[in-house]
């Protein structure tokens, strides 16, 4: 009979189901986020408490087997939240512990294939947030920005702008997700806040942000104007490097 | 600071800034010291695009369009009637300051028009570069321009504070320099670029010994050229980059289609196609060179002084060099796999890891990501089905641009029909 673990959406929840498949050795398994159960007719469902001990276990296996590389090909399919995902991860897992050498790169074996490419993807809208993110001076002086990214990147980008914005106050909001990160001159710390009804986010109120905020943000509006050669005007290029799903909290796209 | 005033300096001087096309902001290793702004230790990162699809990294300004200068090419030159303007040192300063705060960009590159004199303009660009470290404990990227003719010492203290300078040279050759800007000397180029070269070595034999020796300019230097302006083939335009880049360590060479900006009788007119197709097959072949271990010559020379527009040069070469072909994807060593069109570095890569646990086929290479429509003439893999005919260039040319459908078909078919 077919097993389900379910589990808290947590990476520590999901390291906890698979340790669950070895310590009862199960072999026809499936790992689902709590809130995607569905009930079947054959399979019986588990609730998994995630456990950091046993986490950690796996874990470290992992990094005895895989490099920086073939972990990250792990933990960035996970911040994927795709869909089922959760059973390519296990069985790259499973492979990862069954073969002797590395697999990591094994780029034709489908599953590796798999993984690294969500990683690519992850690793784009990694790379897309970091440069897309623009921060506007509140009035409590703190430089904020909200997200709305297709994957769960904020605990990628944390350490980027942590090193970069070292003597700023700051806050990156996931407002898909709900969770945001907040810079408070010291450390990082994960915060979840609640906005005014009236907040907009595509806009610069001069109830919340700065007063200079706005000047700014025509300032850059009109550099990115001036910047652009007319002759050489490539739409097609221009959407591609900027899809326009970002462009709802991009400064220079917004109007003012 | 008065928003409106600064709009409009903004405005003038981002404008005639943006013919410079280097935006790069990575190969620096400037790290966040004491809780200072910024960090240059990354990657490069581009913020937004332009929507002619170019790269916004940097703050790229002039700090003033007055020039003494008069090279046709220029949108600043002395004789052109446009608006001028300048900024004060310290206006730029809080310009990048509020800018990269937002995360709007990654740094400064600042560039001038030639007023007074080559030096009191490099010493002005050094003190934007000055109060920004020094003041502003900022470590975020900055790209100076040399100034043609600037004074050996102001070129050794622009690269303690900068990360990346560079000097335009503009136009190719010697004859063409003297026809479009004939106040302007070669040697008044090569000599800082020459000052910064000697310097990056010193500076880094230094610190082998004494750790706490400054950086300078980490990033390197590079420089631009502009194509079409002049009337210089291919050949003549790689074979200067050639040269920059291995007599002077250039990081970077630029290539920029000239956009007519003149009614100047020597040069292409206004409404003159700026010639992207071209500036596209240069780059290819500058990464042919720096990236794929060509040799310059390999793509252009005496009988080749073109490329081609309607294929990639590497694919050009390949045709012309049937004979090396077809290589065994399972064996062959990393520099022939290099060579093989429709195969990138990184497909190259992926193969070499890949080989190690199997034999490829078609179907993994397809997977991995290879261009089949241009390799599958030049690759054998593990499958029996490959191209046994004994194919002439001319056919394997036909056949691949017959299934490709490139960006930039329609240009070349527009080419094509004024000879036909």
């Amino acid at each position: 009979m077919q097993k389900v673990l379910i589990y808290d959406e947590t990476f520590e929840g999901f390291l906890t189901a698979v340790f669950k498949v070895y310590e009862e050795k199960l072999k026809t398994v499936q790992i689902q986020k709590n809130r995607n159960v569905q009930s079947s007719f054959f399979g019986e469902n588990e609730e998994i408490i995630s456990d950091k001990v046993k986490a950690e276990r796996v874990w470290s296996g992992l990094q005895k087997k895989l490099t920086p590389l073939g972990r990250n090909q792990i933990y960035y399919s996970f911040l994927s939240e795709i869909s089922g995902i959760e059973n390519t991860m296990l069985a790259y897992i499973q492979q990862v512990f069954s073969s002797v050498e590395s697999i990591e790169k094994d780029y034709a074996n489908p599953i590796v294939l798999q993984l690294s490419k969500i990683m690519r993807s992850v690793g784009r809208e990694k790379h897309r947030m970091e440069a897309f993110v623009r921060f506007k001076l509140t009035k409590d002086e703190i430089y904020f920005a909200n997200i709305e990214p297709d994957f769960n990147v904020l605990p990628l980008i944390a350490k980027h702008f942590k090193s970069r914005y070292a003597d700023q106050k700051w806050v990156i909001y996931d407002i898909k997700r709900k969770y945001g990160l907040y810079y408070n001159l010291n450390h990082v710390e994960m915060i979840v806040m609640d906005f005014p009804n009236e907040f907009d986010f595509t806009k610069t109120s001069s109830d919340f942000f700065d007063e200079e905020e706005l000047d700014f943000h025509e300032l850059w509006q009109n550099y990115f104007k001036s910047t652009t050669i007319e002759s050489r005007k490539n739409r097609l290029l221009h959407v591609r490097h900027v899809p326009k799903r970002y462009w709802k909290y991009l400064s220079e796209k917004q109007p003012l | 600071m008065s928003f409106e005033r600064i709009k409009e300096k903004l405005n003038i001087l981002a404008d005639a800034a943006k013919y410079d096309v280097s935006c790069a902001s990575s190969g620096s290793n400037r790290a966040n010291t004491n809780k200072g702004l910024g960090d240059a230790t990354g990657m490069g990162i581009c913020h937004t695009y332009t929507e002619d699809g170019r790269c916004v990294s940097l703050l790229k300004i002039l700090l003033t369009n007055h020039c003494i200068f008069d090279c046709a090419y220029c949108v600043t030159r002395k004789s052109n009637d446009i608006k001028r303007a300048a900024f004060k040192v310290q206006e730029v300063v809080d310009l990048t300051i509020n800018f990269y705060r937002r995360n709007y960009i990654e740094g400064l590159f600042l560039s001038s028009g030639i007023f007074k004199n080559a030096d009191y303009t490099m010493e002005r660009l050094v003190l934007v570069a000055k109060k920004l470290r020094l003041e502003e404990n900022f470590n975020g990227y900055i790209h100076l321009k040399s100034i043609p003719g600037a004074s050996d010492e102001l070129m050794r203290e622009a690269g303690l504070y900068a990360d990346r300078l560079s000097v335009n040279i503009e136009i190719p050759t010697r004859e063409g320099l003297k026809k479009l800007a004939p106040d302007k000397k070669r040697e008044d180029f090569i000599k800082p670029m020459k000052k910064v070269k000697n310097e990056i070595i010193q500076y880094k034999s230094e610190k082998k010994i004494i750790r706490s020796t400054p950086k300078y300019a980490p990033a390197g230097q590079s420089t631009q050229m502009i194509i079409g302006a002049s009337g210089e083939n291919d050949y003549q335009i790689m074979t200067a980059s050639h040269f920059f880049y291995k007599k002077f360590n250039l990081k970077r060479v630029y290539y920029s289609g000239y956009v007519p900006i003149s009614y100047d009788s020597r040069l292409p007119q206004i409404g003159t196609e700026v010639p992207m197709l071209r500036e596209n097959r240069l780059y290819q072949t500058d990464w042919l060179m720096r990236f794929y271990g060509f040799h310059v010559h390999e793509i252009v020379n005496e009988t080749h002084q073109h490329l081609e527009l309607d294929i990639d040069p590497k694919l050009a070469w390949a045709l012309r060099n049937i004979h090396e072909f077809p290589v065994d994807v399972n064996r062959a060593d990393k520099r022939m796999l290099a060579r093989v069109p429709g195969l990138g570095m990184t497909s190259v890569h992926k193969i070499l890891q890949a080989r190690k646990f199997r034999q490829l086929n078609w179907d993994h290479l397809k997977r991995i990501g290879v261009a089949l429509n241009r390799a599958q003439y030049f690759l054998v893999c593990s499958s029996g089905i490959f191209e046994r005919r004994d194919l002439e260039p001319a056919t394997i040319k036909g056949l691949i641009l017959q299934n490709s459908a490139s960006k930039y078909r329609l240009a070349t078919s527009n080419q094509l029909n004024l000879f036909g």
